[in-house]
């Protein structure tokens, strides 16, 4: 009896693999609401995929050959997820050093990429699956600015943008060096801080920002050098020697990899944006806390913000109730293209109750779908690819009983590049186990 | 500037409260949690008790009427567990049974968190000791009457409870790691430093207890023969110890593992006394059948996992489970942020193990009131309760609904439109301190056309 019992579960648990795809690896998801994102909604439409890819999407789409038919009896389909800031696949259980592999040792890394320690095995990746989210971007620092003495992190090194499903990183891989993980210096902040908390004597302000402007300068430095290297490797020189670390940044100073610039403060976006046009790089805020006069800055320049967390607390005592909730249409009201990030492992399957909040003080709900969507994959220089439901993209794809931002809503099935993915995680199969203990 | 943001929102909040007579909550869907839901209906408040619900209320000529047409009243949310309004520390490190110490000391009335907290809808939170300590200390229940005194804050004929802790929290004393702030710093070690020594810490102190309270009913009832015996020493760490034993003082046992959690189970058993609840309790669904045997009511979390090891076996659907196998589960924040939105941790266990809208709702209204003994005066919207009520511009299940306005017994402690009328003013207030902070030189000469009347008037 036992036996039969398993078997059952595990022919269920196999079936997802079995039928992903027809016989021509193409299936058919039809009779669905299909919310594309970049076009208006389809109230009963079908998406036909071929290859992994949208080869139809419309109200009459017919299959072709053998194409596995799945029908959704009226259930929404929306583009997967993506959570534009995450360290998930490189840190498991936080309080365990040996199981993360998040901020390496020195302050310049730009040549160390999030992919090559992606664990595909990690359980955090099915778990945020089973929210909807297909997509997410691994970056390699957690954001701690340090302070135990040493020089403070400035570049973490590269950030990838992964699908959550594949057997090794490089079928995972969306794109790999999506974007450079950075950590803009902060008055304040690294040693001094150190020093304030541990009751030791904090430096003044003018030593602070003493402090600040060298920490600029080295950046300065760092960025001119690699300036230096492009030159020198460009005039192909015979003594010319490579440098893995200088090489690395060479997309950076080109425009070509954005600087993914965590700024919290006011006068850190300020700044960030000073730095871009004096270095020519591209950046993104990341995880600003608040917009100050930021606004305009960021739209005449055109710098998008990945958010992180609306459930968090005011950063000041005196600051509204709801300003964290308030700060993603703040940015969208000064016109900046916004995109949703946790900046986290365990809670990144969050990411559509974080834009949800921010719906409910007033940030329209097509805006939050889209930052949720393809404004990400755009962010991420994936836009082309993925992101949406239009013809031609991955068909990363979520089958859903109502709003994928409401936690009511249940995510009924999972496809990443066509390939239906099991929606099941340690959670399911701990919940499954015990509650058929007697 | 905590002072002033303090001091402000209570001005709010006094200026509110001051409001109480009769009030009539018209024509909102009414979410009573234990009788259902009224469509249409309404909710009369009367000295600060809920005096009629229902479609059709009659309410005296003079009654306060609050329009709720298209919105949704709820009961008070309860927090099983919060640290909020604590002053300073929450663990009493040096010993490993703290039982002495008592939360009711330091609570502090000004920690602008309980102002955020009511803006999300909680009105009452259980505050408890932090982890440290195999016993951590007694703990109290609160209703966030933002803008009155600590005293008056406490819930009136709440049973106070003690905070126990098993696991890797208590045990870590035993093995310090360096931390950010102990760098550099020896740090010393403190019995236990396994799980073993933990359940030996609640053993020894119990057995140390079951002593004591031996020696007083001796002179007791030495006395009672009319002999005049020296009494015992009064020992202010037994004391409490021997309430939980007499039924007057509730355990509340921060856990993880089943294996602790059934050791704990076991130990109360051995030593007479009841678990009121398990904390956290993420592998409680390894063992619901034991904890609903014992009685122990679970107060957990919708979905943390993973932080650490013990948080490894971690699933949201936890909740589901327990409550599917017979326990009393509610969910908590343990924190200044999540205790702002648990309304929205409720609406997870509809998608994790699907219960209902109303099973989600009792989580975090009727559920933590039992589990506090409080069911009798708050938890549900019923007539003779309390008047703790919550009015959401949506449903509270629903991710995109937000809290307009809040009362605690039948007065009004936050309202969001008059929270956002009051921001214009206080962004003036704080920007005329921040005039006078600036070093002479730079400020504008005094009486200059365009100085800032409001500078003048805060004096």
């Amino acid at each position: 009896m036992k036996s039969a019992h398993l078997l059952a579960i595990s022919l269920i648990c196999l079936a997802p693999a079995l039928l992903a795809g027809g016989d021509d690896n193409s299936v058919l998801i039809r009779n669905v609401v299909i919310h594309p994102v970049t076009s208006p909604d389809i109230p009963n439409g079908s998406v036909l995929v071929i290859d992994g890819k949208i080869a139809e999407v419309g109200m009459k789409v017919s299959a072709r050959g053998g194409a596995r038919v799945v029908d959704g009896h009226g259930l929404h389909l929306y583009p997967g997820l993506i959570n534009a800031a995450t360290n998930v696949g490189l840190a498991e259980i936080g309080a365990l050093r040996d199981t993360v592999d998040l901020d390496e040792i020195g302050p310049f890394n730009p040549e160390l990429r999030a992919e090559i320690a992606f664990n595909p095995s990690s359980e955090h990746i099915a778990v945020t699956r089973a929210s909807g989210i297909t997509s997410v971007i691994t970056l390699p620092g957690s954001g701690a600015r340090g302070g135990r003495g040493g020089p403070a992190p400035v570049i973490t090194g590269q950030g990838a943008l992964m699908h959550l499903d594949g057997w090794t990183w490089e079928q995972m891989a969306v794109k790999p060096g999506a974007v450079m993980d950075m950590l803009f210096p902060q008055i304040g902040g690294g040693s001094s801080r150190y020093a304030a908390v541990s009751g030791g004597q904090a430096p003044s302000f003018e030593e602070q920002e003493k402090q600040y402007r060298e920490q600029l300068k080295r950046i300065g430095e760092f960025f001119e050098e690699a300036r230096r290297y492009e030159r020198a490797k460009n005039a192909g020189l015979a003594d010319f020697q490579r440098d893995v670390r200088l090489e690395a940044m060479l997309p950076v100073i080109d425009g070509k990899q954005p600087l993914f610039m965590r700024a919290e403060r006011e006068r850190m976006i300020k700044d960030s944006v000073e730095f871009a046009e004096k270095e020519k790089v591209k950046i993104i805020i990341a995880d600003p806390h608040e917009i100050g006069r930021t606004g305009p800055l960021l739209k005449e320049h055109n710098i998008p913000v990945v958010l992180g967390k609306t459930f968090e607390l005011p950063m000041h005592d005196d600051d509204p109730y709801d300003a964290p909730y308030t700060l993603p249409n703040e940015f969208y009201k000064a016109g900046v293209e916004i995109c949703f990030g946790t900046f986290d492992v365990e809670f990144a399957r969050n990411v559509p109750f974080e834009a949800a909040q921010a719906v409910a003080f007033g940030l329209p709900h097509d805006i939050a779908l889209k930052a949720l969507t393809i404004n990400s994959a755009e962010v991420l220089g994936a836009g082309d690819r993925i992101g949406s439901i239009e013809k031609g993209k991955s068909a990363d794809l979520i089958l859903t009983d109502g709003d994928p931002m409401q936690a009511r809503t249940t995510i009924k099935q999972m496809f990443i590049a066509g390939r239906e993915v099991s929606l099941e995680s340690r959670h399911t199969r701990e919940y499954e186990k015990w509650l058929a203990r007697p | 500037m905590r002072r002033l943001a303090a001091f402000s929102l209570i001005a709010v909040a006094t200026a509110l409260a001051a409001s109480s007579q009769s009030i009539l909550i018209r024509n909102a869907t009414v979410l009573t949690v234990t009788k259902g839901s009224i469509q249409n209906g309404s909710v009369l408040i009367e000295n600060g008790k809920i005096a009629a619900i229902g479609k059709n209320v009659s309410a005296p000529a003079d009654a306060t009427v609050v329009d709720a047409t298209g919105r949704y009243l709820m009961p008070g949310i309860i927090d099983c567990h919060s640290h909020t309004a604590i002053e300073g520390g929450i663990n009493e490190g040096s010993v490993s049974d703290s039982s002495m110490v008592n939360i009711k000391d330091v609570i502090n009335p000004y920690d602008i968190n309980i102002y955020r907290a009511l803006a999300g809808g909680l009105t009452v939170s259980n505050v408890l000791h932090g982890s440290a300590n195999a016993i951590g200390g007694q703990t109290v229940v609160i209703k966030l009457r933002w803008g009155k005194t600590a005293q008056e804050m406490l819930f009136d004929g709440a049973k106070p409870g003690i905070k126990f802790a098993l696991g890797e929290n208590p045990k870590r004393q035993g093995y310090p790691q360096e931390s950010f702030f102990t760098q550099g710093q020896v740090v010393e070690r403190r019995y236990p430093g396994t799980r073993m020594g933990v359940e030996e810490v609640i053993r020894e102190s119990f057995t140390e207890a079951k002593n004591y309270q031996a020696e007083w009913k001796d002179y007791e009832n030495r006395v009672e023969r009319g002999e005049h015996p020296i009494p015992p020493r009064k020992d202010l760490r037994l004391d409490p110890l021997v309430e939980v034993l007499e039924g007057k003082r509730y355990v509340h046992a921060h856990c993880y593992r089943a294996d602790e959690i059934l050791m704990l189970l076991r130990v109360a058993n051995e030593m007479g006394f009841k678990i009121r609840t398990l904390q956290h309790v993420l592998e409680g669904y390894k063992v619901a059948k034991e904890i609903a045997a014992h009685g122990a009511g679970a107060s957990t979390f919708s979905d943390w996992w993973s932080y650490k090891i013990e948080a490894y076996d971690a699933t949201p659907y936890n909740a589901a489970i327990m409550a599917r196998k017979g326990v009393v589960v509610s969910l908590n924040s343990d924190s200044d942020e999540l205790q702002r939105h648990l309304n929205l941790e409720a609406a997870k266990v509809m998608r994790y193990g699907g219960l209902s809208e109303t099973e989600a709702l009792a989580m975090v209204t009727i559920n933590p009131a039992k589990q506090l003994g409080i069911d009798e005066t708050v938890g549900s919207i019923e007539v003779g309760k309390s008047a703790d009520l919550v009015l959401f511009d949506k449903h509270p299940l629903d991710n995109f609904s937000k809290v307009e306005k809040v009362w605690i017994d039948g007065h009004q402690y936050f309202d969001r439109e008059k929270d956002l009328e009051t921001r214009p003013a206080f962004e003036q207030k704080k920007k005329a301190l921040e005039e006078k902070l600036k070093p002479a030189a730079q400020r504008p000469a005094r009486g200059q056309g365009g100085s800032n009347p409001t500078a003048e008037a805060i004096q």
